[in-house]
């Protein structure tokens, strides 16, 4: 609850005024049933209607005072929940701007969207509902109470009893209820998950003819969220009719000891009907108190998962002084390096890595999934943080650069293609926001991009993306290379990048780096031998270490390992399509 | 029992029903069955109104004749009568709800099992043009406003019309001045309302649109977050989303002050009508006309009872207007259009020899843009054949018609001399194996997801099959074993891994015809020869058509029918396609001079 407060304080005045304002819409509700007494008592009593009339216009402009009280503090309420809430949201979106690779992967993805996106509106209707409801069901229920033991102490002790019984009884309800309802989420998730499941799986559900195993599998899920779904609600239904109980028979009990006390000439009728007006405005405030508590008992856990992002320490950041290489060339040097996963068991993925890459030179690495080649290039642009060790790019440790810095020089194209909605020429212009019509159409041509992007009917301006058409994997994967060429890097590291192009193509544009980047330091992770046969220098990694390094002939000669891979690849026959 | 201030929220009003009538007498139907319960519920509800109405009524009595006179027998005998009716309403609203939930949980549950079985016998088609996520949205959103109707909005709607009726006859009998006098606020009310609705509905919509943008916005970055760092784009991504943001936060605080504003005219109405019945009544006194103060009492009462219905009635028919939306979202489901019927004479086909025949086969996904054309194709027990061609050639099309996935235009294809729609569909797919590219696991056990093959195949069995396809290794050396529960559908299994566990499941199928489409995505070399190795033991004396992408299996395939813009443009084995040097020649050469290998 902490947070709220700390994001309501840049309003903290609108946040201290929707209170005051609703006291007055609260005091002039409170204020009537008293009035009322006065009119019958003074006015109908002595049957002077002038009284009468004087009264009636204070109560009316009252309850026209109590407008201006209750739409002030609408309005304050919604600038602060809604400002609040979007400032929240704005931290929240640039903290997680700032998350690293390990972070986002503790949070997972979906998981940071549903903290900025539902939790947020949660977060948002709760600070709403707390500035005007909060505030105004204790007042109203207090101020009921107080009214009434000014009017009669000893018949107000009704409501103290019928509070406690109250209270107790909705305790009670909300207790059983609550693990009950719990429950139903997880059941409700149980249905939800046969359902997506075998929307997700149709293909595999038909083709074995699995229907009638899937329908068992539904019809259990969805009669047992049904019965635990009953047995939750079955406990707060009988929170309305037992409150209705309760306030009734406090009714009944104010008339009848009312009535002893109009006997005995200590109570006069009228204020008998003030009783029940205040006992029925203490019951509503109260349920709405319950009610409200509800919603902040649910906003607590969205409030606890957007504290969670707040709070993570995010672990790559800026160097406190930043050193700038002398020379920008791009040669590369690994120095003992070791990596483990933070909170992973044990084994290091990277141990001992150590090699030095030249200007200009193609480094092709080689290894079995899981031999650790994506998390020894997500060193370099410090996606992840080496564990032990050093990596210097043109002779500065890699955490000694700004972290702007270091990615402009190293540009990776990640094993995922991920481009955004907008145009392709928008997409590829990510690299590099100031880039020319013809750098874009260089970077595309070196990507071998261009060809299909101009056989496309609006060319460049091809929204992708939902709305826009789709293009395929493969040149999904050649935008996204252009898009990393067009940074103009020192370093460009390919991992795997060019799984889903054809084999001629992912020729071309090996070919093409060759000429037109020829500076450029290239690394190039693959699963087949071809892709990187011609290499300066071929890494071989096996359970995260180095096992053999050198030229595609010098590895043939050498390494066991190599060759192994070299035969099983030539011999079986390689991959068709690719 | 909502308080004003919460009310006034008109996002359901976003959605309306487009056939209110015929949506509600299909609703209708579903509740035919309950009508037992709905009868005594409505009893009940009636019950309720009116004992509460009455029971108001005796308040006024009470004061009026026993506590004014000092009859305590009288004040006794009326407040027993009170208790009475109190414990009854409580009992009634018990029961009412009780078999409103009961009626509304069971209606839910049934219109859910339907679109269950319904999505069960909807054609691949469907699936293709609609997002899961679309089909979830109704089976949860939707669903969910019918549930929420059904549990209490229908009820309140009654109810809340009965306390009008009730309230009002009870008021115009007292006293028609009075009546009057309470009722003078109600247009001054209904028109702020109406003014105030229009405006709310507007900013309500645009806040809602925006905030979709924004979460459409904020769901493409984070799940491109890594680029996003990668290009150092930090900035500037966060630049556009404080624009979008601010957009947000201008519609939202108009939106919600529209929306609330409601509550409080309402509130100080109420206190104005307060007055008015209090000084009316009190006047009345004062010129001595039938008038008395368990009168007014019983007025202040009434006056609440009749604003608060009037105030919540909307509120209740907009929920009652989300949740035929709603239903009429899942009527549409409902009423597509299912794979076609098994025709009645359809045959079952016993033991399979595996001789599949395509003659003539044309088809299009839609009018107009033919797919295969003319394919003739013939397939004798035992043999592989190999579809070869580029992306988009139709090679998984012919895959989607044996299996019947979607019906062919012209033509006819074979199983053992049947034509297969003249096979019971069950019964052809049964027959058929299928072991698709990007495997489909379940959120279960690596046992049940094998046994999903054959779901009466014994343990014994799923690991004979497991070490068949070369997986039983890897299962082995997982934590739980074959117990291991797999996550997210298998994300914590490498590609390779999850195809060898589809091939374990197509093994313990053990069908005539297998249909495998090789996957593409790269895996490494050891795991590759595992999956060949899985892959032959698996084709071994069936009838196989494969989507090859793989050298050996071409090689060994009985024939390629290389297949380019929907249209077989050569067939052969490999040895006959290489001297012909045409289209494969071409194919071939690339990828060989590529790899460099002889």
């Amino acid at each position: 609850m902490k947070i709220i407060l700390k994001y309501m304080k840049p309003y903290r005045i609108l946040a201290i005024l929707a209170p005051l304002f609703m006291m007055i819409e609260a005091s002039s509700e409170l204020i009537m049933p008293k009035l009322m007494t006065l009119l019958i008592n003074q006015g109908v009593a002595t049957s002077n209607s002038s009284y009468i009339l004087k009264m009636g216009a204070a109560m009316i402009s009252i309850a026209i005072l109590g407008i201006i009280g209750g739409i002030g503090c609408l309005i304050c309420a919604a600038i602060v929940s809604q400002r609040a809430g979007a400032d929240l949201r704005k931290d929240l979106f640039i903290k997680i701007q700032n998350f690293s690779f390990h972070n986002i992967d503790t949070f997972q993805t979906p998981s940071l969207i549903t903290r900025l996106t539902n939790d947020i509106t949660q977060i948002q209707m709760v600070i709403l509902m707390s500035l005007r409801m909060l505030i105004r069901a204790p007042l109203l229920c207090f101020g009921s109470l107080i009214m009434a033991f000014t009017i009669n102490a000893k018949l107000a002790m009704i409501f103290i009893i019928a509070i406690a019984i109250l209270g107790l009884a909705m305790f009670f309800i909300m207790r059983k209820a609550m693990p009950k309802f719990q429950m139903v989420q997880n059941k409700l998730d149980g249905v939800n998950t046969v359902m997506r499941e075998c929307l997700a799986g149709m293909r595999v559900v038909k083709a074995f003819v699995r229907h009638d195993y899937e329908m068992d599998k539904f019809n259990t899920a969805n009669e047992d969220y049904k019965e635990t779904n009953l047995k939750a609600f079955r406990i707060v239904i009988i929170m309305l009719p037992a409150m209705m109980l309760i306030l009734n028979v406090s009714v009944i009990a104010i008339l009848w000891f009312g009535g002893i006390q109009v006997y005995s000439g200590t109570l006069r009728i009228e204020e008998i009907m003030a009783f029940i007006t205040y006992l029925m405005q203490m019951v509503m405030s109260l349920m709405m108190m319950a009610m409200v508590f509800m919603y902040i008992s649910r906003a607590q856990i969205s409030l606890n998962r957007v504290n969670e992002v707040l709070k993570e320490e995010i672990d790559i950041v800026d160097p406190v002084k930043p050193v700038l290489p002398k020379k920008n060339e791009g040669k590369v040097s690994f120095d003992n390096v070791f990596f483990r996963y933070e909170g992973g068991s044990g084994e290091p993925v990277l141990e001992g890595i150590s090699f030095v890459a030249n200007p200009g030179e193609t480094i092709g690495i080689l290894g079995e999934t899981g031999s650790g080649k994506s998390t020894l290039v997500n060193l370099m642009p410090r996606l992840y943080d080496v564990s032990q060790g050093a990596i210097y790019i043109d002779g500065v440790d890699v955490r000694h650069y700004t972290i702007h810095e270091l990615r402009k020089k190293v540009a990776v194209i990640l094993q995922e293609t991920i481009l955004f909605t907008g145009t392709i020429r928008e997409n590829i212009k990510w690299g590099n926001k100031d880039a020319t019509e013809d750098q874009v159409i260089a970077a595309a041509k070196a990507a071998q991009a261009h060809d299909f992007i101009m056989e496309l009917p609006n060319g460049y301006d091809t929204e992708l993306g939902q709305k826009g058409v789709n293009v395929s994997g493969g040149q999904k994967q050649r935008i996204s290379i252009a898009r990393a060429i067009i940074q103009n890097p020192n370093i460009i590291i390919f991992d795997d990048s060019t799984s889903a192009v054809d084999s001629l193509t992912e020729k071309r544009i090996r070919q093409s780096m060759m000429e037109s980047h020829r500076h450029c330091t290239k690394f190039m992770i693959a699963q087949k031998i071809s892709s990187i046969k011609e290499a300066d220098k071929i890494l071989v990694l096996k359970d995260g270490k180095i096992v053999a390094e050198g030229n595609h002939n010098k590895l043939m000669e050498t390494s066991v390992d190599y060759q192994e891979i070299y035969y099983s690849q030539m011999k079986k026959g390689g991959v068709l399509d690719e | 029992m909502n308080n004003p201030h919460m009310g006034g929220r008109p996002p359901a009003s976003l959605k309306k029903p487009k056939n209110t009538k015929k949506t509600l007498a299909r609703l209708l139907k579903y509740l035919n069955k309950y009508w037992l319960q709905l009868t005594i519920s409505i009893i009940c509800i009636a019950f309720v109104t009116l004992g509460t109405v009455f029971a108001t009524r005796l308040i006024g009595v009470a004061i009026d004749k026993y506590i004014i006179t000092f009859d305590f027998q009288g004040l006794a005998k009326v407040c027993s009568m009170l208790f009475a009716i109190y414990v009854g309403t409580s009992l009634c609203m018990w029961i009412q709800s009780n078999l409103f939930l009961h009626v509304g949980q069971s209606v839910v549950a049934t219109i859910r099992k339907e679109i269950f079985e319904k999505i069960q016998r909807l054609p691949l088609k469907y699936f293709d043009n609609t997002t899961h996520g679309e089909i979830m949205s109704r089976v949860t959103n939707d669903v969910d406003n019918i549930s929420m109707a059904l549990n209490s909005s229908v009820s309140q709607v009654f109810q809340s019309g009965l306390t009008l009726i009730g309230t009002l006859a009870m008021m115009l009998y007292l006293s028609i001045p009075l009546t009057i006098a309470t009722i003078i606020t109600i247009p001054v009310m209904l028109i702020a309302t109406k003014a105030v609705a229009s405006r709310s509905r507007r900013y309500y919509k645009e806040k809602q649109e925006r905030l979709g943008k924004l979460n459409g916005f904020i769901e493409e970055i984070i799940s491109g977050q890594k680029v996003v760092k990668v290009f150092c784009q930090e900035e500037e991504i966060t630049d556009s989303f404080s624009k979008k943001n601010t957009d947000l936060l201008e519609v939202g605080m108009r939106a919600e002050i529209f929306s609330g504003i409601v509550g409080p005219i309402m509130m100080a109405l109420n206190n104005v009508t307060y007055a008015i019945v209090v000084v009316g009544g009190g006047l009345m006194m004062v010129m001595g006309l039938p008038m008395t103060l368990g009168t007014i009492s019983n007025f202040i009462i009434y006056s609440k009872q009749f604003t608060r219905p009037l105030n919540e009635l909307a509120n209740q028919v907009n929920a009652m207007m989300a949740a035929f939306a709603g239903a009429e979202r899942v009527f549409e489901v409902l009423d597509e259009e299912e794979e076609l019927e098994d025709a009645p004479e359809s045959v079952e086909l016993k033991a399979v020899r595996g001789d599949v025949v395509f003659s003539n086969v044309d088809f299009s996904y839609e009018e107009g843009h033919p797919i295969l054309k003319e394919i003739n194709l013939y397939a004798k027990p035992g043999q592989t054949i190999a579809l070869v061609g580029p992306t988009g050639a139709g090679k998984t099309t012919i895959i989607n018609l044996l299996t019947r996935f979607y019906d062919i235009a012209k033509g006819t294809i074979t199983i053992d001399g049947y034509d297969i729609k003249d096979i019971k569909r069950k019964n052809i797919r049964s027959t058929l194996g299928i072991v698709l590219q990007d495997t489909y696991l379940f959120t279960d056990t690596i046992r049940e997801n094998i046994r999903y093959g054959r779901l009466n195949a014994t343990d014994e069995e799923i690991i004979e099959a497991a070490k068949l396809a070369n997986a039983h290794e890897f299962i082995r050396r997982l934590p739980d074993g074959y117990d291991t529960v797999l996550s997210d559908s298998g994300g914590n299994l490498s590609q390779g891994q999850r195809q060898m566990l589809a091939i374990s499941r197509a093994i313990l199928a053990n069908p005539s015809i297998l249909i495998l489409d090789e996957a593409t995505s790269s895996v490494d070399t050891r795991t590759e020869v595992k999956i060949q190795e899985a892959m032959h033991n698996l084709m071994k004396g069936r009838t196989n058509f494969v989507i090859a992408h793989r050298l050996s299996t071409i090689r060994e395939a009985d024939l390629i029918a290389v297949i380019n813009h929907g249209e077989i443009i050569e067939r052969g084995n490999h040895k006959e396609l290489m001297e012909t040097k045409g289209f494969y020649y071409n194919l071939y050469r690339n990828q060989f001079e590529s790899n460099g290998a002889g």
